[in-house]
């Protein structure tokens, strides 16, 4: 933040006028003004009825989600379409899915954070809470497909009566530490950033549970200088520990595929390509979250076109990426002239899957390229579109790696066709349900841009503010009690 | 403005810190712990049974073999619960009024099983067979204990994978000379460390720790 006043990124940013010319908040904006914004969010008495609406729509997923996983339980995981041959099915394919999305958040708050991009500032706490709604709905899965869920914890090494440790070697091991991980750390970050907002909602409420509810949740902030050098330290400790997640949980989430030998997943490019994969269908997820949330709820000012192209950008760069690693694919397969590869990619591309296999790619690969074009990345409507076109396209990516692999390996005494059951669609439309729920409570309940942080972007946008002030991030933090 | 929160507050939310802690080690050390108790593997814990058939009184005092009632312990994976008529042979002719046994004349008129509690009761995802272990020199003893001190029986051993593993990680600690198997008053010798080995190795014991060798 304090980089942005610098006299080389200032000069940076002239040069590139696309920037310039789109502000990461709307002028005339005051300190009072962005506070009484979005405090009023969550702050206003009254219920809206759009938003409870909303919340009675995602509730009916979380009843399907209760539903599908209780008959779960009771019968196990013989309800689902999964078989000897395709083992993982929906349950894999929502995990790598979900997980993907949530890679968005992390690059935001973390990587943006230290890379200093100001534009991240009004979309992190969102992202962030979008992070770990999926990382949960993500877990799920994984938990839900052993079987015995109760035993789950089994996967930690823990000393037990059995005399054995889980299995090292295993990437599907990694994989519980990856993303138990991420989890906690995505949590602790987001709970960090959020503290000094909960102490302004706790000295803003009226009512006196409101007051105690944020006062607890503030953990006694009083925005004292010796906080705000705690803070600074620590959520700068927690963004560099969160960095190296972006990268390392997805490759390790690949390596559940890659460290295999099946066809079509032992393969080098997987890390690098699922990385790009879920930072790809994480910003898609983002936009499809960001762009109904700012005109819903007028946060046009602070959620400008700027974050919506920045946005977009990021999206068309990591879907080009995606778009190498399908090449990829393809050339591996033709240029190992193995059979089995050959096989694999022929069978994707003109097997019985072959409709999945091209709907991705146009989905993935070929609209997306309209981002290409300035007039698509700055209208809502088509930015939205896509987003949701991208969303879908990197669930039917995950699909054709995970199905059409396991449908058709080695032997064909081991082919067997997957098909979904209603129990499938059932759980995974739940975790939608879930993290929508969830996430139009965070809407209600909590601030969905950080407050203090939205104010340390006004004074270097307003002229008339005098030298120095908002040039240490330290003192705009005098603005905590307005 | 008027304070939210009373002064003690400050030292509550400190003192929570510390205690949460605790109180999350002590519940996880209690659950750990609990696994090894006899509340949990009834390991010492003698079980009643109708009739209260004695181990002792049958081995020791009249000196009856172990293969006599378990009579399929050396070819088949089940040792054998014996049928009540295994109980007549002798108890047609001994005994034949006592009260305590009239649970086994009833069965035997009835034709009806007597009902024992199991003592030695693996879940049913374990496989185990009897007669590998007693052709390779596995004694009874060395799993259920000196049975013919037990006046009603008890569990000596916890049945735990552990406990398992503990052997087939290391089989040369127990095994015996095959003609002492059935030896209820066998105990290692001092250099069971060699003679153990030597066993193994004249036995060709190959004990398996795969995972599929019990979870089949």
């Amino acid at each position: 933040m304090q980089a942005a006043k610098d006299p080389a990124v200032q000069e940076h940013h002239a040069l590139a006028g696309d920037r310039q010319d789109l502000p990461v908040i709307a002028p005339g904006h005051t300190l009072s003004s962005i506070t009484d914004k979005i405090t009023s969010i969550v702050l206003r008495r009254d219920t809206p009825l759009a938003w409870a609406a909303s919340l009675a729509f995602a509730s009916t997923g979380l009843f399907f989600l209760a539903i599908s996983i209780a008959w779960l339980l009771a019968k196990g995981t013989g309800v689902w379409g999964i078989n000897n041959e395709v083992g993982w099915g929906f349950a894999i394919i929502n995990f790598v899915w979900w997980i993907g999305i949530g890679h968005a958040g992390t690059l935001i708050s973390a990587i943006l954070l230290l890379l200093n991009q100001q534009w991240r500032t009004s979309i992190n706490r969102a992202a962030e809470a979008m992070t770990l709604f999926a990382v949960a709905c993500a877990g799920m899965f994984p938990l839900l497909h052993v079987g015995r869920p109760w035993l789950a914890f089994w996967l930690f090494p823990i000393p037990n009566t059995m005399g054995v440790w889980p299995q090292f070697r295993s990437p599907l091991l990694w994989d519980v530490f990856a993303v138990s991980t991420y989890a906690t750390v995505s949590a602790l970050f987001w709970f960090t950033g959020l503290i000094p907002d909960l102490a302004t909602l706790r000295d803003q409420a009226k009512h006196i549970w409101a007051k105690r509810a944020f006062g607890m949740l503030a953990l006694g902030w009083r925005g004292a200088a010796k906080h705000w050098e705690r803070y600074e330290v620590a959520y700068l400790i927690l963004a560099g520990l969160s960095t190296p997640l972006v990268v390392s949980v997805h490759t390790v989430v690949s390596f559940d595929f890659a460290v295999s030998i099946v066809p079509g997943w032992h393969a080098t490019i997987l890390p690098p390509y699922f990385v790009a994969g879920a930072i790809y269908s994480g910003f898609a997820m983002v936009l499809t979250l960001m762009i109904p949330l700012r005109s819903v709820y007028g946060l046009k000012d602070f959620i400008t076109d700027r974050h919506l192209n920045n946005m977009a950008k990021v999206m068309l760069a990591t879907g080009l990426i995606v778009a190498y690693g399908y090449v990829m694919e393809a050339f591996y397969a033709w240029y190992s002239g193995a059979p089995y590869e050959l096989a694999m990619i022929n069978n994707r591309m003109f097997g019985d899957a072959w409709k999945s296999y091209w709907a991705l790619i146009l989905f993935n690969v070929l609209i997306p390229q309209l981002l290409w074009f300035r007039k698509v990345r700055l209208n809502p409507v088509t930015l939205f579109m896509i987003s949701i076109v991208v969303n879908i396209g990197m669930w039917l990516e995950r699909y054709v790696i995970v199905v059409t692999s396991l449908e058709r390996d080695f032997m064909p005494s081991a082919w067997a066709d997957y098909y979904p059951t209603k129990w499938d669609v059932m759980l995974y439309v739940g975790t939608v349900g879930f993290f929508f729920f969830a996430f139009f409570l965070f809407i209600r309940f909590l601030p969905v841009i950080a407050v203090f942080e939205m104010r340390t972007l006004v004074p270097a946008r307003d002229p008339s503010a005098k030298k120095g002030v908002g040039a240490t991030t330290s003192s705009n933090k005098e603005g905590a009690h307005p | 403005m008027a304070q939210i929160f009373h002064k003690s507050f400050n030292s509550l939310s400190k003192v929570s810190i510390v205690v949460g802690g605790l109180v999350a080690a002590t519940a996880l050390t209690l659950v750990a712990t609990a696994n090894t108790t006899a509340w949990i593997s009834y390991v010492g814990v003698a079980r009643e049974q109708t009739p209260p058939f004695s181990h002792k009184h049958h081995v020791a005092g009249l000196g009856i073999d172990c293969r006599y009632c378990h009579t399929t312990v050396e070819d088949a994976g089940f040792a054998g619960i014996p049928s009540t008529k295994t109980c007549m042979t002798c108890h047609s002719q001994v005994w034949t009024e006592a009260p305590i046994l009239e649970p086994v004349r009833e069965s035997y008129r009835t034709d009806k099983p007597l009902e024992w509690v199991r003592v030695h009761d693996l879940p049913d995802f374990v496989y185990f067979d009897h007669s590998i272990h007693v052709a390779k020199g596995v004694g009874c003893s060395t799993c259920h204990g000196q049975v013919d001190q037990m006046p009603l029986m008890w569990r000596e051993n916890t049945l735990n994978m552990t406990w398992c593993l503990s052997c087939h990680r290391d089989p040369a600690q127990f095994v015996r000379p095959k003609d002492k198997v059935f030896d209820m008053t066998w105990t290692p010798p001092a250099n069971q460390r060699e003679q153990g080995e030597a066993l193994v190795r004249d036995y060709h014991i190959t004990s398996k720790t795969n995972c599929g060798v019990c979870h089949r």
